[in-house]
C-alpha cells in the first residue's frame, strides 16, 4: 500500500478496500517507527491528521470525494497551517502556531487531502543539504550517512521512505529538484506564478515558487490540479484558467525535439551522474525523441546573479522577523535597538546571517549598481539563452545536480561548494520557467546504490507535456517506483 | 573589493544583527568567498541591457478600496511575545 500510486491509493479508498483513516494510521506509525532517526519531519499531530481522515472517511461515503480526498500527505514547514506549530526550520518561529492558513494548505484541505505533518527544510529554505535547520539534519534514505539534499530535504526523504504518500516542496534556486534528484523521486517546480505565495513564508520573492514532490509524474500531475490557480491574496500570482495537468499522459512522444545545452554536460558534472543522464537520453531516442544540441551561454553566471539577487531579497523579507509581533525575542537588552540586534542574533542561524549580511551589503549606498542592478541585467541575459533555445527544442535536459547525495558534513563548512550544487536549477529560477526531476537510475558511489535525477526544463505554463514527457519514460524504467531498503 | 572585519560589524548593524569580534572574524573569510564568487558579474559587458526585476511582465493589479480582511487581533496576538490591552509592548523608545 505504501508504494501505490495516488490514483490506486483514491481507488482503494472509493471502493472501501481501505479507509483513510487507516491509510493514515498507517503512515504515522511508519512515521513513529522512522522518523527517529530519518528526522524527515518537524511537526507531527496525529490528533488533527486523524480528524481530517475522519472527515474524509465521511466524504468518501457521501460520494463527494475529489481525486486526492483522504489521502496523507507531508507540508513542508514553510507553508503557515492554522494551528499547527510553523517554523522554517528556524529557532525564531521556533514558538510560531500558525494563526491562518497558507493558499496551499487551503487548496488541500479543500480537496479532502490529509496533513501527517510539517517536514523538516534547510532554515527559511536557504541551502542544499538540509543542514541549517535548527531541528537538526535529515537522513538521506538511500544511504543514511548522506544529505537527502535542501532545501525541501524533508519532504524528499518522507517521501523516498514512504513516510507520506507525496509532499509538497518549494523551489527557489533549486529546492525542489536537487532533493528530489538526491532522493529517487519526482520533483516539479511549476512557472513562477502558478502556484500562490500566499502564506508561503517569504525567502526570495521573485524567485520562489511551490511545486509537488512525489513517486511519479502521474502522482505529480493530480497534485498539481489542485494546487495551482490564481489568487488574489499573491500580488504575482498569474491570472489564467485553471488547467487540467493530466490531459497531456499517454501522448507519445514521436518528433519530441529534446535540447541538450552543452554547458550542462561540462567541467564540474560527476561522470557517474553523466553516464546515468546520457542513457536516460537514449531511452527518450527510443520513445521517438529528436535531440538537438543547444548553448546557454550564460549558465556559469546563474550562480553570482542568484547570490546577489536571491540574499537582496532575503534581507529585506527576513526584516519582518525583529521580536515584535511573533517570533523570537531574545530574554535580556537594554533597549529597542538592542532587542532587535539581540533578537536576530539568537534566532537566526549561521547561513541565514551570512545571506542577510551579503543581501544588505549589495543593497547598500553606493553598492546597489554594481550588484544589484547589474545581476538584474545578466537575469535578462539569461532568460533570453532560454528563450532561444525553445525556439530549437521543445524541452531541455540535462542532470538535476552535478553529484549524487553527498556525505553529512562534506560541504557544511564551505558555503561557495554548497551553492554550486545548484548549478543546473538556479538558471530555471532567474527566468522564471518550469522544471522537473526525475529519477533516471543509480550510481554506484563507495559501494552504495545512490540515485541520480534527469532535469526537464519546459517553457513556460508547458508543465502538462513536461509530466507527459516524465510519464512516457515511467512506463517504460522502473527507477521511480525503486525504494531504499531497510523501510 | 575586499572587506574588513570592521566592514562586516558595520553591515551586520545596518541588518540589526549583532556579531561578536570573533564572529566578525569568522564570518569575514565565508562573506569573502561568496562575494569572490559574485564578482564574476563584473566581467560581463551589460551596457544597456534593461534590468529583469520580475520573469512575467505583468502589473500590479487594483482592487476597490473595500475592507476584505476580518478583525483576528486576538489570535495574532496569542503568539506575540509581549501585549497589554491589545497593544503590542517594546522598550520605552522616548524618554
Amino acid at each position: 500500500m505504501i508504494n501505490s500510486s495516488l490514483k490506486q491509493l483514491g481507488a482503494m479508498l472509493q471502493s472501501k478496500q481501505v479507509s483513510s483513516t487507516e491509510l493514515t494510521q498507517e503512515f504515522l506509525q511508519r512515521i513513529d517507527q522512522h522518523n527517529p532517526e530519518i528526522n524527515a519531519y518537524i511537526t507531527i499531530d496525529a490528533e488533527r491528521s486523524l480528524a481530517q481522515a475522519k472527515a474524509a472517511d465521511a466524504r468518501i461515503a457521501a460520494g463527494t470525494a475529489q481525486p486526492l480526498t483522504g489521502i496523507p500527505i507531508a507540508q513542508k514547514d514553510i507553508f503557515v497551517a492554522n494551528g499547527w506549530k510553523t517554523t522554517c526550520g528556524s529557532k525564531m518561529l521556533d514558538n510560531f502556531i500558525g494563526p491562518y492558513d497558507a493558499t496551499v494548505i487551503k487548496l488541500f484541505d479543500e480537496a479532502g487531502a490529509v496533513n501527517l505533518g510539517k517536514t523538516n527544510m534547510d532554515e527559511f529554505a536557504m541551502g542544499s543539504s538540509n543542514e541549517t535547520s535548527y531541528y537538526g539534519k535529515v537522513q538521506n534514505p538511500w544511504d543514511r550517512t548522506r544529505v537527502p539534499g535542501g532545501s525541501s530535504g524533508g519532504s524528499a526523504a518522507a517521501v523516498a521512505a514512504r513516510l507520506c504518500a507525496a509532499a509538497t516542496g518549494t523551489d527557489t534556486g533549486g529546492s525542489i529538484r536537487q532533493p528530489a534528484s538526491l532522493c529517487g523521486l519526482s520533483g516539479l517546480k511549476p512557472t513562477y506564478g502558478l502556484v500562490s505565495r500566499y502564506g508561503m513564508i517569504a525567502f526570495a520573492s521573485s524567485l520562489d515558487q511551490a511545486g509537488p514532490m512525489a513517486k511519479s509524474c502521474e502522482d505529480m500531475a493530480l497534485m498539481m490540479n489542485v494546487m495551482t490557480g490564481f489568487d488574489e491574496r499573491d500580488s504575482t500570482s498569474l491570472q489564467r484558467d485553471k488547467e487540467d495537468y493530466e490531459r497531456e499522459l499517454g501522448k507519445p512522444l514521436q518528433g519530441l525535439r529534446v535540447g541538450l545545452p552543452k554547458e550542462f554536460f561540462a567541467d564540474g558534472l560527476s561522470s557517474e551522474v553523466a553516464a546515468v543522464v546520457e542513457s536516460a537520453i537514449a531511452e527518450y531516442r527510443k520513445l521517438g525523441a529528436e535531440i538537438v544540441e543547444i548553448s546557454l551561454p550564460n549558465t556559469q553566471l546563474s550562480i553570482p546573479v542568484y547570490y546577489v539577487l536571491a540574499p537582496a531579497e532575503a534581507s529585506s523579507n527576513l526584516s519582518r522577523f525583529d521580536g515584535v509581533r511573533y517570533g523570537h525575542r531574545a530574554a535580556e537588552y537594554d533597549d529597542l535597538l538592542d532587542m532587535y540586534c539581540k533578537s536576530r542574533a539568537e534566532g537566526f542561524g549561521a547561513e541565514v546571517k551570512r545571506r542577510i549580511l551579503i543581501g544588505t551589503y549589495v543593497l547598500s549606498a553606493g553598492y546597489y549598481d554594481a550588484y544589484y542592478l547589474k545581476a538584474q541585467q545578466i537575469r535578462r541575459l539569461i532568460a533570453e539563452d532560454f528563450a532561444k533555445a525553445f525556439t530549437q527544442c521543445d524541452v531541455i535536459m540535462g542532470p538535476t545536480a552535478p553529484g549524487t547525495a553527498f556525505r553529512s558534513g562534506e560541504k557544511a563548512n564551505d558555503p561557495v561548494a554548497m551553492y554550486l550544487e545548484d548549478l543546473y536549477t538556479i538558471a530555471v529560477n532567474l527566468a522564471g520557467l518550469p522544471g522537473m526531476s526525475i529519477p533516471a537510475g543509480f550510481a554506484s558511489v563507495d559501494g552504495k546504490q545512490l540515485p541520480v535525477g534527469l532535469q526537464v526544463i519546459g517553457n513556460y505554463f508547458d508543465e502538462a507535456r513536461m509530466l507527459n514527457v516524465g510519464h512516457a519514460y515511467q512506463q517504460v524504467t522502473d527507477w521511480h517506483s525503486r525504494m531504499p531498503e531497510g523501510l | 573589493m575586499s572587506l574588513s572585519s570592521s566592514d562586516v560589524k558595520r553591515i551586520a548593524h545596518l541588518a540589526r544583527i549583532e556579531v561578536s569580534d570573533e564572529e566578525a572574524e569568522a564570518t569575514l573569510q565565508k562573506l569573502s568567498g561568496i562575494l569572490g564568487l559574485i564578482e564574476q558579474m563584473q566581467a560581463v559587458d551589460t551596457t544597456g541591457i534593461v534590468p529583469m526585476s520580475h520573469s512575467q511582465d505583468v502589473v500590479q493589479r487594483l482592487r476597490p478600496d473595500v475592507v476584505t480582511e476580518t478583525d483576528q487581533r486576538a489570535a495574532f496576538q496569542a503568539i506575540a511575545p509581549a501585549v497589554e490591552n491589545g497593544l503590542y509592548l517594546v522598550p520605552k523608545v522616548i524618554e
